[in-house]
């Protein structure tokens, strides 16, 4: 279990995150919405222990990660799977060698057995036959599916998505969703996503929680999200230009 | 009790702004230098923090100090021939010509083979160094090391900088010897001085010492090229404008630590 308790983090003394408090149960599907810029990479940055918070906690099965530095924060990254915004693929190795990356480098797997789970992954995300390819040779759907593919390969407890559509067409969109659900229900790890694809998020997520203005302002499954009655989620999630959100 | 800044007078305002600029502009100076510094610290101490990454070293001493080959063997090539005509024309006026060897050999181990090495891989690899992990940084390959749980310090910056400490001193005793068949094509070959006089006075003149005092120096370049290199790639801007700056950056950088740090061991060294 994932338990934020009263985070806050500023810059140059802008206020991003102003007393963020959430819960992430073992094994859901937690979507974190809000604006663009609202803070929610930030957030996500603080989960990775990229980012030390200016005051709060951040708790991973009981343990305080922003105390945690050296090989006890390894310890619990080499719990995380990661998927970032971009992909973050490695431009200078081929799809196969980002696949097979964190294998090679962590596990004293032999060369066989890292070639099967890689080519396994890389099954799994529909993409058999496009190891020998380079990043930038590949679509950007195909990008986010070999960050899938790195992200799960050693099978995390607990992986974060950090907004793993953007940029793709609805049809990219739902396929990339849709994937995220199929692996999900296989490997049943913990996922937390940042996402505002809206309303196809509300497939996927077991629960929702919205972030406005650097707090949660509010959490539940999407269905007590869409009927929400908070002005902020309504705007936010009908796309409104007027209400309590400014347009800017 | 002090009067606040709106009651006081115009030209002592300015006054305290000037001064809190001055202030805030030292401790950005400092912080900025102890970063600096506790880089090449840290990439130092990691060193020696198993498991060492051989596959990325041999990449990068190809990468630095091979692919630099042919820029180091045409510079040198030229220096040294540079040196070869302009010496005999210099020595010949006061009759010394006979010296032409330990002149052109001095001047290039000593001083010009280190330095003119060390700007030329700064200019090739160098820039290409801190573009690589600039763009590395903006598109946070370099974040999915960290939370993969591999140190970039240990996977991306020991590798570069121990390739440096080898590379450079390579490149260097390559420069020194095509420059100085540079200068014997042009003073024996062309200008007609005695084979045996210009390799037989540079046997006199040039002293172990004089080869060690370049050595060092390579040495030290090479870590400070790619200590400098390393560092503003890293640290680099946001988007390609920032990537682009700290590849500037480096290259005017580190073009200047060589040249103070020359005049430094210069006077230091033997």
């Amino acid at each position: 279990m994932i338990r934020v308790e009263n985070l806050h983090k500023s810059f140059d003394g802008q206020r991003v995150l102003q007393g963020i408090t959430l819960d992430v149960a073992t094994g859901e599907v937690m979507i974190i919405i809000g604006r663009s810029g609202g803070g929610k990479s930030v957030l996500l940055k603080h989960f990775l222990g990229l980012l030390r918070p200016d005051s709060g906690r951040i708790l991973v099965d009981g343990v305080d990660i922003t105390r945690l530095r050296g090989k006890k924060l390894d310890r619990i990254r080499a719990r995380y799977g990661v998927v970032f915004q971009g992909g973050a693929l490695f431009d200078s190795m081929t799809v196969f060698d980002n696949v097979a990356f964190p294998l090679r480098e962590k596990t004293p797997l032999s060369h066989a057995e890292i070639a099967l789970r890689a080519n396994e992954k890389l099954g799994q995300v529909g993409l058999i036959g496009m190891g020998h390819k380079y990043p930038d040779e590949i679509s950007g759907g195909m990008k986010k599916r070999v960050a899938i593919a790195r992200a799960l390969v050693t099978e995390p407890e607990i992986v974060f998505f950090d907004e793993p559509t953007t940029g793709l067409d609805p049809i990219l969109v739902n396929a990339i969703h849709r994937l995220i659900i199929d692996l999900h229900q296989k490997l049943r790890f913990t996922a937390v996503m940042v996402s505002h694809e809206i309303p196809e998020i509300f497939q996927i997520a077991q629960r929702v929680a919205m972030l406005h203005e650097g707090v949660i302002v509010e959490t539940g499954p999407p269905e007590a999200i869409q009927q929400s009655r908070s002005p902020v989620v309504q705007q936010f999630i009908h796309g409104e230009l007027d209400g309590p959100i400014r347009a800017t | 009790m002090m009067p606040g800044r709106a009651m006081m007078p115009a030209t002592m305002t300015t006054g305290l702004l000037a001064i809190e600029g001055l202030g805030r502009l030292t401790l950005d100076t400092v912080e900025a230098l102890g970063r600096f510094g506790l880089f090449l610290g840290h990439a130092l101490v990691w060193i020696f923090v198993p498991p060492f990454k051989w596959k990325q070293l041999l990449q990068r001493i190809h990468f630095i100090g091979f692919r630099s080959l042919s820029i180091i063997v045409l510079t040198g090539a030229f220096t040294g021939m540079v040196l070869g005509l302009q010496g005999f024309l210099t020595l010949s006026r006061v009759g010394s010509e006979a010296f032409l060897g330990p002149a052109v050999a001095l001047s290039l181990i000593r001083e010009l083979g280190p330095v003119l090495a060390a700007l030329m891989v700064t200019g090739r690899a160098g820039s290409a160094l801190t573009a690589e992990i600039g763009i590395m940084r903006i598109s946070e390959q370099i974040d999915a090391l960290t939370v993969m749980a591999l140190h970039p310090m240990r996977y991306l910056i020991v590798p570069v900088v121990v390739a440096g400490v080898i590379a450079f001193p390579l490149l260097t005793a390559i420069f020194d010897v095509v420059g100085i068949f540079g200068g014997y094509l042009v003073g024996v070959r062309l200008l007609g001085l005695s084979e045996g006089t210009y390799f037989g006075e540079m046997q006199s003149f040039v002293h172990m010492s004089d080869i060690m005092s370049g050595f060092w120096k390579s040495l030290s370049f090479g870590v400070i090229v790619t200590w400098v290199c390393a560092y503003k790639g890293y640290h680099t801007g946001h988007g390609a404008e920032g990537v682009s700056r700290a590849t500037t950056q480096a290259v005017v950088l580190s073009s200047v630590l060589i040249l103070v740090w020359d005049y430094f061991m210069g006077s230091v060294l033997p």
